[in-house]
Formats: structure tokens, sequence, C-alpha cells
């Protein structure tokens, strides 16, 4: 069967009526396999294309813009409601023990090393990895990703790679930021709520972190960044069937990358507690 | 009539060459061994029913798909047997015209037809002057600042067509380019391939379910002295000599007939004849 970059290889097996639980089953793995060939070949090629030229820069700027200005607004409103929500729910425990102070170290920790990057993680997969499985999928369709081709354009390096560099370093940022406006929202929650000063809160939240739960958040935030500009790059080229197609290849996107987030959030926080006692 | 294998270029340089190409998908077979060859400056006329290949033929033709066996030369080049990085670099000689356009529709008109110039590297003062030649040549050099959702279909074929000529390929390979277009907007469709035919000498592969296309680019020709359009004399003019067009028509994925316009025009096949209507 023909092959070429793009061309999704799995989805090919002929339907027949007569198929039996093995054979269906045998056609799905085959599509599992191959779905996970294609996306992995892709994600290289995206990762390699940055070594090498040509680079598209203003499409590189053009998905910054998207991707982080673009996302801004519902990061901060989000974190800042987070961090006041983080504040209320550890506070109102901590009340029993008489250690409100304390609230500021566990807000600090959990959204640096989690809630931060998850949470910028799956809202900006929510924005971002959709936006661009449908803006790709219909590019596809209607044969403007053939026609790239046809006048001697790689698109994984015209579409992909700007996408997956624009995330990669977006989402980091977006995390920062996030972070830092879930403590202040935690700020102005403790001081109403549980009575505690500004100064006091902002002092321990500083003070509990340490270099190794920066890199967590950091390294985590990285990883997310990767999986939703590769899912979403990813479902936008192997869109089939027009325009519903796209419909259905943006839902999946939205899916498939939170899912993979919240999979991947776990296995990176092992390996991080792992290398926080060796490296960090 | 069925595909025979045979390779009917003769001594002539092919500019495109098939030989027993064959691909498909979901395990159906599209195209069944098909061999055909298009001269250097002849217009080959690609006829067929709805999937029976001919925009396989066309995106095989230019490396947009691999076929599953069989081999494919363009300008000399085994296009069937390259890799995507050659390929990307050798598409360049060919000019491509989707069915719909397929333009970009969050670039300009000009930018648009600027996009290969631009990937080129070619200076700005260099791409200027160039994108609105072939604008004034699609006689669409109003629309420079307009985006695709601004024009019609029929024009939005004419500068899929600027855009495939910008860099004056040597191969121009049209999918059904008056697919879904009114009369008038069709015959400005051809007059648009017959010029571009007969000032730039360009090889065609067309693709069309209308064999009125084939029979306009057949028994008309453009006259650069008049600049107007006008039909060949019997004894046939130099012009229409050197600009020769001949049919393929496809059936079941193999090639049914393979000749002249009058042969075609002559057939008592009823399956061709079913084209005449």
């Amino acid at each position: 069967m023909a092959d070429t970059p793009l061309q999704v290889t799995g989805n090919r097996t002929k339907q027949e009526e007569t198929a039996s639980i093995v054979e269906v089953l045998e056609r799905a793995t085959k599509r599992a396999v191959a779905a996970v060939q294609d996306y992995s070949l892709l994600s290289f090629r995206a990762l390699t294309n940055l070594a090498t030229a040509p680079h598209y820069f203003q499409d590189t700027l053009d998905q910054m813009d998207d991707v982080g200005v673009g996302s801004l607004p519902i990061i901060l409103l989000s974190g800042f409601f987070i961090g006041g929500v983080m504040v209320l729910q550890t506070g109102a425990q901590f009340v029993r023990f008489g250690q409100t102070s304390l609230t500021g170290d566990v807000v600090s920790l959990a959204l640096v090393r989690e809630l931060g990057p998850a949470i910028t993680g799956l809202l900006t997969a929510g924005r971002c990895s959709s936006g661009m499985a449908s803006e790709l999928g219909s590019m596809l369709v209607t044969e403007q990703v053939d026609a790239m081709r046809a006048m001697g354009t790689d698109p994984s390096r015209k579409l992909v790679t700007p996408r997956l560099l624009a995330s990669l370093l977006m989402v980091p940022l977006l995390t920062a930021l996030m972070v830092f406006v879930g403590l202040l929202g935690g700020c102005v929650a403790s001081v109403f709520s549980l009575q505690l000063s500004a100064v006091e809160f902002w002092r321990r939240s500083v003070d509990a972190l340490e270099f190794a739960d920066l890199m967590q958040g950091f390294m985590k935030s990285l990883v997310f960044g990767f999986i939703l500009a590769t899912v979403g790059c990813y479902k936008g080229l192997t869109v089939r069937g027009g325009t519903q197609g796209v419909g259905r290849a943006t839902t999946q996107a939205v899916v498939i990358s939170s899912v993979f987030i919240i999979v991947a959030d776990l296995f990176l926080t092992k390996l991080c507690l792992y290398l926080s006692n060796k490296i960090f | 009539m069925a595909g025979d294998g045979s390779f009917p270029c003769g001594e002539a340089r092919s500019a495109i060459a098939f030989e027993n190409v064959r691909i498909g998908f979901d395990e159906v077979e599209i195209l069944r061994g098909v061999s055909f060859c298009v001269r250097e400056r002849e217009t080959v006329v690609l006829l067929g029913e709805t999937g029976t290949g001919k925009t396989l033929t066309l995106k095989i033709a230019a490396g947009l798909l691999r076929p599953d066996s069989g081999t494919v030369d363009v300008l000399g080049q085994k296009v069937s047997e390259m890799v995507e990085s050659d390929l990307l670099a050798f598409r360049r000689k060919i000019g491509f015209m989707f069915q719909e356009g397929a333009l970009f529709d969050s670039m300009t008109v000009a930018e648009n037809v600027a996009y290969r110039l631009n990937e080129d590297g070619a200076a700005p003062e260099e791409i200027e002057p160039r994108v609105k030649e072939v604008l004034r040549f699609v006689e669409l050099e109003h629309t420079v600042d307009m985006i695709p959702s601004e024009l019609s279909g029929g024009m939005r074929r004419r500068v899929s067509i600027a855009r495939a000529l910008v860099n004056r390929p040597p191969i121009v390979l049209y999918d059904s380019p008056t697919a879904g277009l009114d009369p008038i907007t069709s015959q400005t469709i051809i007059t648009l391939i017959l010029r571009l035919r007969d000032v730039y000498g360009v090889t065609a592969l067309l693709a069309t379910h209308r064999l009125q296309d084939g029979f306009a680019l057949a028994n008309f020709h453009f006259d650069m002295h008049a600049e107007r359009v006008v039909a060949n004399s019997r004894n046939g003019s130099a012009a229409a000599i050197a600009t020769r067009t001949r049919f393929l028509v496809y059936r079941d994925g193999e090639i049914y007939f393979e000749g002249e316009p009058e042969e075609i025009a002559n057939s008592d096949d009823p399956y061709l004849k079913r084209f005449l209507v």
C-alpha cells in the first residue's frame, strides 16, 4: 500500500461482514500499533527538524502568540482561584491543630510540584490541542497539506515543528505565571479567611520551596507541552471523513492529550522524586 | 483496449512515463497496472468516471503518493523510488492545480501565489513583479489583497493556476479544473490552460470527466500575435502540431482507451460514447 510521511498506515483493513472476533481484535491491534508508530514518527521528525534548516521563525512566533498570549487569561484566572481554594481547604484542616501558618508551605509545594503544571497542561491542551487538530485537519481535508507538499514544503517542518516549539517554550512560562498568580490568590484568601499576614504567608511559601521542586514543575510542564502539541498535530494530520472527521479529531485531541498528561504526571512524579535525591 | 502494458512513447522524449503502476487502499486496488507516457509539450487528457483513479494518477506523478508497484519516471527521474526529502526538491519542477484550488485560506491571494518563491528564498523585489505578472496572466490582478474566501469558485481555480505557474514549471498537472463550474467559467479556465500551453510550452496531464474540455484543448490554440484563441486549421498549423493532445480513458483502474481526439470522436464503443453525450 502507498506510503507517504503523513499518510496513516492504520485504518486500512477491509471490513468483512463475516469477520470473527479474533480477526476484529487482530485488526484493532494492528490499527493501534500503526497509530503509535505514526505518532512516534511524526513526533521524532518534528523534533529532529529543529536541528536542520529551513526554520519557520514567523510561524513559530505566531504559534507562541496563540499558545502563550492566547492562553494567558484562562491560566491567570484559573490560577488565582485555584490558589484561593487550596488555602481555604488546607487552612480549614490546619485550624483544627492550630497550625494555620503551615498553609503557605503546603499550597506553595502543591502548586509548584503538581497543580501548576497539571492544570496549565490540561487547560492549554483543551484550548490549543483542539485548535491545532481542527486547523491542521481542515487544511488536510481541503488538500492544503497536499498543496504544501506539491510546492516542495515539508508539512512536518512548516506545520508541526513551530507548534511543538511554541508549546515547549510557552507551557513552562504559563506554568510559572499560574503558580505565581495561584500564590497571590492563596495570599488573598489566607489574609481574609485565616487572618494570616500576607508577609508571613509569602515568606513561608517561598521558604518551603527547594530547587528540586522547581525542577519537578519545570520538567512536567515541558513534557505536557510536548504531549499537547504532538497529539493535536497528529490528530489533525490523520483526519479521515471530511468535516465530520475534523470535529471528531478535535474532540479526540483534547481527550487523548488530557489523559496522556494525567498518566504522564504519575510517572513523572515518581521519576522526579527519584531524581530529587540523586541530582537536584 | 484494457491496459496491455504497452509503452507508447516510442523514440520521443517522455516528460512523464508510467509503467505497470498499481496502487490500492483498504485492500481494494484502484490502479491495476497502468502504463502510459506523456511526451514533452504534449497535453494528455485523462478521462474517466468518478473513482477510477484520475486524481491518484496525478498525485503519483507528482510524488505525493507512492505506488504499490511499477515505476514512474518524471523528467528523467524515478519518482516512484525517490525518498520524501528528494521529492520535496523535485516537486518544485511540477505545477499542480488541485480540484478545489487548495489555496491557503489564511493567506492573501498574493501570498498564495508567492508561496513557492518565498520558500525558495527569492528577494521581495523579484517576487512582487512575478506575482503581478502571473495574476495578470489569469486576469486577477485586482485580487492581490483579497483572501480566498472572498473569491468565487472560478476565481479560486484561476489563482490556483497562477500559483502553479509562478516558478515556470515545465510540467503542470490539472485535477478536474472545470468540475462544478458553470459553462462560461469553465471556458475561461480552459482558455487559460490553452494559453499556458501555447505561451509557455508546458507539458500537461489533465484529469477530467468532461470530454468537451479535451476537445477544446485538441481543436483550438492560442494565437500569440492575435492574442486570442483560434481554431486549428484542417491541415494542421505548426502551433497545433507542436502542442499535440491525446486522450486516455480509465475504466475500472485500467486504461480502456488511448488515442487521438478523432479516434475517440468517431468511436462506436458504447462506453466511450457515454462521454460524448
